[in-house]
């Protein structure tokens, strides 16, 4: 059985707070507010109530019957494939859970100014959102090559009230955006709030994170267990992490379901373009934590490539590397090519047009079903973590797909 | 008496970084002994970094170039045993994020760092309570490893550095002189001083303040009441800023000598 993080701030040897001495101060009053205020009831409930009302939670589980026949026509090696579908949350896509849930920790903390990165543009605009439901003025950090393909995202930011700025620095993607925003949280860290996105980042926030989007799995979980009984598998995408920890945490204790992540591959792992951290990186140092990284011996980060701005990050929450070294979740990867391919055959069949990041987890769920059946000798089920929908990449799909 | 403490005991200190790589690794050495020559008693040889995320943008667009140009650990080391076999009595200190010690692996990053004649470690992104392996590894080898404060810390942060000082290989405290990134325009010097005076007092070791200095009327503020001050953004903005290999050095030399008559007008 896994025990979780043993010593605070550790998932074991993976996790603490890499960061300046400046921050540190700060990481310790975010540490006792997240315990004091994110952990109070008064907090649970405005924070559970926004999450019916205003996020649209409990989200559906719901199950591909279409989907499942088309992977498996005979019923071979899948019996069902469930659904939680994080797509029809407000906004698109999980991140609203944790964006809302920092916010309301922000304003609970008298911070009069959010600041967040971004790389698909999810998370930013969750945190805009968020910022403009509670009238609180956010910046938005991201990388020059996602704002131009996610423009969708970076229009719904502006509307939203939010400051949206273009790192120019590095690979101008996501792990830039972060740098900036650490930079800009260093020097406005008496005021300011700085709501990460990912479950990654120094202690306390890859707790942070997975405590908020732990909502998943949890009603995941329970809505399996009403209708008939805990899934085989978990399947979900792994970026920085978050929905993917959202959705394992619930299931970690169950020694009946496994655990896969889908990370990206890009071009193929051996191509070395691809975002493939734990299948492919080494252990490091990255942007406040111990975790899997992407860097060469010298210890430079590299660049990560992936088709999808929110898994292009060259580094990995914390708890996945434990997850994956203890063995308890199995961490897989899709190509480029094979997410644009589970794109077309989820939205022809099930009529739900996927993120693709979400994408590379629908990739993955032959491969992962048919094994687990041979172990297991009788069909299986699968839940899959649907984490976004696929409007922002519309542009994308429809130049690679035509 | 180490060699680092001899050099910041002999006067106020200036301490001069240098992205070792920008703009190529040879001149990283030419420069340097430039900064020697002009009074810098201490150089920081900083460590090019691809994610250099509490440095502002003259540093990090430096550690980019430095990277392109074969910057890294491996070349900073080789420019600190170059400068050691001309400079038997500067303090060098090796300078910059974790990642690329981590990887290398603390003991045989540190083992090599002393063989190169570095005296001492001081690494941005690890805070004290991070950084039990790295100083277990530098005692072994005699090597210092200097902590960070800024104005942030508290005091318990201060108690937590005396603690840990009490073993020795903290051959001084660098101050941060204000809430921000390398390069910032508003430090108040003064301050910065004042604070630097009353953590030495509180911690019994010498304490420099860098981050914003960047002048000769801030070195002098700054080092009235500190033990030394640091410089680094400027020195970069001046090699960047110089069109050839004379022009960068005379624009170094320059500098340093300004900074040098501020700290000693101090």
């Amino acid at each position: 059985m896994v025990v979780l993080a043993q010593r605070p701030g550790y998932y074991g040897r993976f996790g603490g707070r890499f960061v300046a001495e400046t921050l540190v101060p700060a990481l310790d009053e975010l540490s006792a507010a997240f315990e004091q205020i994110v952990r109070g009831e008064s907090f649970q409930q405005e924070w559970r109530s926004l999450l019916a009302s205003y996020v649209g939670r409990p989200t559906p589980l719901g199950q591909a019957h279409h989907l499942a026949r088309e992977v498996d026509p005979n019923g071979a090696f899948l019996s069902h494939l469930w659904l939680k579908r994080e797509d029809l949350c407000h906004t698109g896509a999980h991140k609203i859970n944790n964006a809302l849930g920092q916010v309301l920790l922000a304003r609970a903390m008298g911070k009069s100014r959010v600041i967040a990165e971004t790389g698909a543009g999810q998370h930013g605009v969750a945190t805009a959102t968020a910022c403009a439901l509670f009238g609180l003025p956010c910046e938005v950090y991201m990388g020059a090559e996602d704002v131009a393909r996610q423009a969708p995202n970076v229009g719904r930011m502006h509307l939203l009230g939010a400051k949206v700025v273009p790192v120019e620095s590095g690979s101008r993607t996501l792990k830039d955006a972060m740098n900036e925003a650490l930079r800009d949280w260093v020097t406005n860290v008496r005021t300011t709030y700085y709501c990460i996105g990912s479950a990654a980042g120094p202690h306390p926030y890859p707790e942070i994170v997975a405590t908020l989007q732990s909502v998943i799995g949890e009603e995941a979980r329970a809505q399996c267990l009403a209708r008939g009984g805990l899934p085989d598998a978990a399947i979900a995408c792994v970026g920085g992490g978050s929905n993917a920890i959202g959705l394992f945490r619930a299931f970690v204790q169950d020694e009946g379901v496994a655990l896969f992540g889908v990370e990206a591959a890009g071009e193929g792992v051996a191509t070395g373009k691809h975002a493939a951290t734990l299948g492919a990186g080494r252990v490091g140092v990255l942007h406040g934590s111990k975790s899997y990284l992407l860097c060469d011996a010298d210890g430079q980060i590299q660049e990560a490539h992936s088709i999808s701005a929110g898994l292009d990050y060259p580094g990995v929450g914390p708890e996945h590397a434990w997850l994956k070294e203890t063995g308890r979740a199995l961490y897989l990867s899709a190509t480029d090519d094979e997410a644009l391919q589970a794109v077309r055959r989820v939205t022809r069949t099930e009529g739900i047009l996927p993120a693709l990041e979400t994408a590379h987890a629908f990739a993955r769920i032959e491969d992962v079903a048919r094994g687990l059946a041979e172990d297991l000798g009788r069909p299986v089920s699968i839940l899959v973590g649907v984490s976004g929908r696929g409007d922002k990449d519309l542009a994308t799909l429809l130049r690679r797909l035509s | 008496m180490t060699r680092l403490a001899r050099a910041l005991s002999r006067r106020k200190a200036l301490i001069a970084y240098l992205c070792v790589g920008d703009p190529s690794v040879e001149e990283s050495v030419a420069l340097a002994h430039a900064c020697i020559r002009a009074g810098a008693d201490v150089l920081e040889l900083g460590v090019p970094f691809s994610d250099p995320s509490a440095d502002g943008p003259a540093i990090a667009r430096a550690s980019q170039r430095a990277i392109a140009r074969g910057g890294g650990l491996d070349a900073t080391l080789r420019v600190a045993e170059a400068i050691r076999a001309d400079e038997p009595d500067a303090g060098i200190v090796l300078f910059g994020y974790y990642n690329p010690l981590f990887v290398r692996g603390e003991r045989r990053a540190v083992r090599e760092a002393a063989e190169a004649g570095v005296d001492a470690l001081l690494v941005v992104d690890l805070p004290l309570e991070e950084s039990g392996p790295l100083r277990a590894a530098a005692a072994e080898a005699g090597m210092g490893v200097v902590p960070l404060l800024a104005p942030t810390s508290r005091d318990e942060r201060v108690v937590a550095v005396r603690r840990a000082s009490a073993g020795g290989g903290m051959p001084f405290v660098y101050y941060v002189s204000l809430t921000g990134v390398t390069g910032s325009a508003d430090v108040d010097a003064r301050a910065a001083g004042g604070r630097a005076a009353a953590l030495r007092a509180e911690l019994g070791l010498p304490v420099v303040v860098g981050f914003g200095i960047d002048s000769r009327e801030k070195a002098l503020e700054t080092a009235r009441a500190a033990d030394g001050v640091v410089a680094g953004t400027a020195l970069v903005r001046a090699i960047e800023s110089g069109a050839d290999p004379a022009a960068r050095l005379a624009a170094v030399e320059k500098l340093v000598r300004e900074l040098r008559a501020g700290v000693d007008e101090a």
